[in-house]
């Protein structure tokens, strides 16, 4: 059985296609959601993918969040199924507090778009577990609004479980609290990743391929469970 | 008709880089003596019916669940 990957497109949104194609290289199905959706054609995982849905209105994310799928999506999540929020999908998932913290201006003011190193903090995670621990890989990273942000007691809650999924290494390109890249929630379904996995998934067209393994991971995650 | 202000604010302990970027820019266009500057949004509310209690919480809802993001903003509302 092809595990079904929903891909939602919001207005705005511009790496549904890359993300599609990162399923589909991934040997899984990627289903397209439409945000006006009102089901999620039972698909077994969804993504939320970058751009910049209503235009970055009001704050990134913050419109998105009421889209008629969203509130489908919240109970899904909340119910164990893989969501992977990258960068305007971790956005989302933040205003939807889905996940803890916010993502606001990169602290040099300046929209960043560079091959980023990371490290992967935490390979136990539904989207991780195709890593090893400490495992680093280089894809892109590409925000404006990239600079995690919380509260002192909730980025010790964070580090303290282990709920710091990825780091930035040698260069923290937007001003991310302890340089951190993307985080999960406390049962390690729902995942936010500022960079872009889906746009390093073939050296042709990417710095590696090395972003493959978050999509090879929500598909082990099916074939397992 | 009521009117409401509402001005949405970063909180004092988040970074705020574009109040930062103004406060650099003040000194370099001659305006010397400035000692911060913080950024931030003012939204005016027009609803039908008078400005009571109960349009004032509408507006307070309003601003918790979307105006503002209470995890890094604060606000502020009053009737005009």
């Amino acid at each position: 059985m092809t595990a079904r990957v929903g891909v939602i497109t919001f207005p705005g949104s511009l790496d549904d296609r890359d993300a599609a194609r990162a399923v589909r290289l991934a040997d899984a199905e990627p289903v397209p959601l439409w945000h006006a959706a009102t089901d999620l054609s039972e698909v077994d995982a969804v993504i939320l993918p970058g751009g910049f849905s209503y235009g970055d209105y009001l704050r990134a994310g913050a419109i998105a969040r009421f889209a008629p799928l969203m509130e489908r999506l919240a109970d899904a999540a909340r119910g164990g199924m893989p969501v992977l929020g990258i960068c305007n999908g971790f956005q989302v998932l933040c205003e939807s507090h889905l996940l803890p913290g916010a993502l606001t201006r990169n602290a040099s003011l300046h929209f960043v778009c560079r091959a980023q190193r990371l490290r992967i903090e935490n390979a136990k995670t539904d989207w991780t577990r195709a890593y090893e621990e400490g495992q680093e890989v280089v894809i892109p990273v590409k925000n404006i609004d990239g600079c995690f942000i919380a509260d002192p007691e909730t980025l010790e809650e964070l580090e303290s479980s282990g709920r710091v999924v990825a780091r930035y290494v040698d260069v923290n390109p937007n001003g991310s609290l302890n340089d951190i890249a993307g985080i999960c929630n406390e049962a390690g379904n729902v995942v936010g990743l500022m960079p872009h996995p889906e746009h390093a998934v073939e050296s042709l067209t990417g710095p590696s391929s090395e972003g493959l393994g978050f999509f090879v991971s929500v598909v082990q995650r099916m074939v397992s469970a | 008709m009521a009117r409401f202000v509402v001005e949405v604010m970063l909180k004092p302990e988040i970074l705020d880089s574009q109040g930062q970027a103004v406060a650099r820019a003040l000194p370099r266009l001659g305006f010397e003596g400035v000692t911060g500057v913080r950024q931030g949004k003012r939204f005016e509310i027009e609803l039908e019916g008078p400005a009571d209690e109960a349009a004032t919480e509408r507006v307070r809802k309003m601003a918790e669940t979307l105006l503002a993001n209470p995890v890094i903003e604060t606000f502020e509302l009053r009737a005009e």
